[in-house]
């Protein structure tokens, strides 16, 4: 019996969301008197010991040339052949771009239930509830999963990654793999240098900077601070910015640490995305906007004269003026 | 080209969540019913534009769902699409729908299957990767562009700090997300064109449920906010880095 954990890389390097899920499982897998596993399907640049750190004992890796190409039909059965044959009983994956296509998958391949989008430990005193967000952050709620063998996403910043003592063994695994269906034929970074979902840190602006002329001051407040850049939706649907930073009920949904609002109204579609952010600061000058409710923080005046002081705040603050 | 928009029925974006039965039930009285955005917005107005280039298109919309769910697929119906599948059952929960939309998809022979990206509601992202997987067709997730070029697609999707551009042959199945296509509202023309379309409600076969809502938390209100004024600008910084230790 183990828990087994999806280990997801870009570029060489195990994604932050995976160091996450790797010690949520082993928390899990502390919690029920089990292992902690770990599967990777391709090669990275990162030492797959350390892995242990986190509390895995082992990881399962999988090299095979069709693998450079991400095909969830493809992985999927290959993350069942060693879930299978470590008799994994739980599996984890990140609830980000690939783990959205493959824990449903692996569910059905393995006749496992599936809990997408999890945030706290699940209770495993009688039976197995987790607890996940609803109403785009609304709500939450307690999933029961009756099968044997249960699949969970966890959000993205949702667990705090634990850092101990450990090596793990890494095990070469040889799987069948099919050959893909899909084929990238292309792939851009977007603008921003840190992705919006696993940003600690977003800075974001709405209608009342006017135009997409006066983001230069949001811009240099987020590069201060190390943040990715998000925008309300009407500022996505005119074009000041572009579509993959409207965050929101019906954009992304973001869970950071700090989440600075400047010139948003804080309408309820918009809360919806941003509301399980740590701390929430406001900046707005109208002191009857919405958002003030929802904040932690707040500073009733003009951006354009609030914004550029915050920045020059922060660098002092940071000792780099 | 067959095509088979999966349309499900949401509250309203503005609607109060609250819980009744003891924390077990969404509290139904009063919620005003919507397209659940992502379908609406994205993969049934991407559907409705292929038809437009290309008219042999075929558009079927299917839904899971009680009566309740009727005017929210004629709705759907008034935006574009041929002809409505209302699956009779109460959804309950990711698995289940899929299984019974999987049915449809099988005996339709579907070279495309559109799904929104979530649920606005339970938020599972779910039904399109089950339903891909029960019908062992390949999938896309979070798709923002999609292009047909004969029998391939080329479909755009959003990863973390970037975005990719896939070909992939048909059948495919895809959840689709802001970027694909511009939100619509029906015209008259469409509403009355919608009467007459065909509406055909099926009874479900049984299947299985794997998981189950238990219950329902509202997340602990806000402390209330904390004003700084701005001409202190120092402050709110030194508050953010020694309070909420944020930065
Ligand atoms: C079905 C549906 C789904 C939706 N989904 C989303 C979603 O996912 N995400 C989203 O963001 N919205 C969404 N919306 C839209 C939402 O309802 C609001 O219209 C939108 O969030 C408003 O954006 P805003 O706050 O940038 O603009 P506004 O509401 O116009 O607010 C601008 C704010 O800027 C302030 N301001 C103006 N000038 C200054 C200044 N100089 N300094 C400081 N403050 C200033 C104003 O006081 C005001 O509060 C959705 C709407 C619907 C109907
Ligand atoms: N009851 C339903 N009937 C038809 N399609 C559904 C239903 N529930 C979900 N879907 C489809 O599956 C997508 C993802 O839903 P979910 O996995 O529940 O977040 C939705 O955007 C719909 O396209």
């Amino acid at each position: 019996m183990s828990v087994l954990i999806f280990v997801d890389h870009i570029d060489g390097h195990i994604k932050k969301a995976s160091h996450e899920a790797l010690s949520y499982g082993a928390k899990i897998a502390e919690q029920t008197g089990t292992t902690a596993e770990a599967v990777i399907l391709g090669t990275v640049n990162d030492d797959l010991e350390k892995l242990g750190e986190h509390g895995v004992k082992k990881v399962y890796q999988v090299q095979n040339e069709q693998l450079q190409q991400f095909d969830s039909q493809v992985y999927t059965k290959v993350i069942a052949q060693v879930a299978q044959q470590s008799g994994a009983k739980v599996i984890i994956f990140s609830n980000n771009s690939s783990g959205k296509a493959l824990a449903p998958r692996v569910a059905v391949r393995l006749k496992a239930g599936l809990a997408a989008g999890v945030n706290a430990l699940p209770d495993t005193s009688n039976g197995f509830t987790v607890r996940k967000t609803v109403f785009s952050g609304k709500a939450f709620a307690q999933v029961a999963i009756d099968t044997e063998i249960k699949v969970l996403s966890l959000n993205v910043n949702a667990f705090t990654i634990i850092t101990g003592e450990g090596k793990a063994e890494v095990i070469p695994f040889d799987a069948i793999v099919e050959s893909p269906k899909l084929k990238t034929i292309d792939s851009t970074k977007t603008s921003g240098k840190v992705s919006l979902t696993e940003a600690d840190v977003v800075v974001s602006a709405g209608r009342g900077l006017k135009g997409p002329e006066n983001w230069g001051m949001v811009e240099e407040l987020a590069d201060t601070l190390g943040a990715a850049l998000a925008c309300s939706r009407p500022v996505a649907d005119a074009h000041w910015r572009p579509h993959n930073e409207h965050v929101g009920q019906t954009g992304i949904a973001i869970a950071p640490n700090l989440y600075v609002a400047v010139g948003i109204s804080g309408a309820i579609q918009h809360l919806a995305g941003v509301n399980r952010s740590k701390v929430i600061v406001v900046i707005n000058k109208d002191p009857e906007a919405p958002f003030f409710k929802a904040a932690d923080y707040g500073v009733v005046g003009d951006a354009f004269e609030i914004v550029p002081k915050l920045t020059s705040a922060i660098k002092k603050l940071k000792g780099q003026s | 080209m067959k095509i088979l928009v999966c349309i499900s029925k949401t509250p309203d974006t503005t609607a109060k969540i609250a819980f009744t039965d003891n924390n077990t039930k969404f509290a139904e009285a009063g919620v005003q019913w919507i397209i659940n955005p992502y379908d609406e917005w994205y993969s049934l107005v991407r559907a409705i534009e292929l038809k437009e280039k290309d008219p042999s298109t075929i558009i079927n919309l299917v839904t899971v769902g009680g009566a309740d769910a009727e005017p929210i697929i004629r709705k759907a119906l008034a935006l574009g699409g041929d002809e409505a599948i209302r699956i009779n059952a109460e959804p309950l929960e990711s698995y289940q729908v899929a299984s019974l939309i999987a049915e449809i998809a099988r005996n339709g022979n579907y070279d495309l299957v559109l799904t929104g990206k979530e649920t606005i509601d339970y938020n599972g992202g779910a039904v399109g990767g089950l339903l891909a997987e029960v019908l062992d067709l390949p999938y896309i997730a979070n798709a923002t562009n999609l292009q047909v070029n004969g029998s391939t697609a080329t479909v755009k999707r959003e990863i973390e700090g970037g975005e990719e551009t896939i070909e992939c042959p048909f059948p495919l199945v895809l959840s689709c997300q802001k970027g694909m296509a511009e939100a619509r509202i029906p015209n008259m023309r469409g509403i009355m064109a919608a009467r007459t379309k065909p509406l055909k409600v099926v009874d479900p076969s049984p299947v299985q449920t794997l998981t189950k809502f238990s219950e329902f938390q509202l997340p602990p209100a806000k402390q209330g906010v904390k004003l700084v004024s701005p001409d202190n600008v120092d402050e709110l910084v030194r508050l953010l880095h020694e309070e909420a230790r944020a930065i």
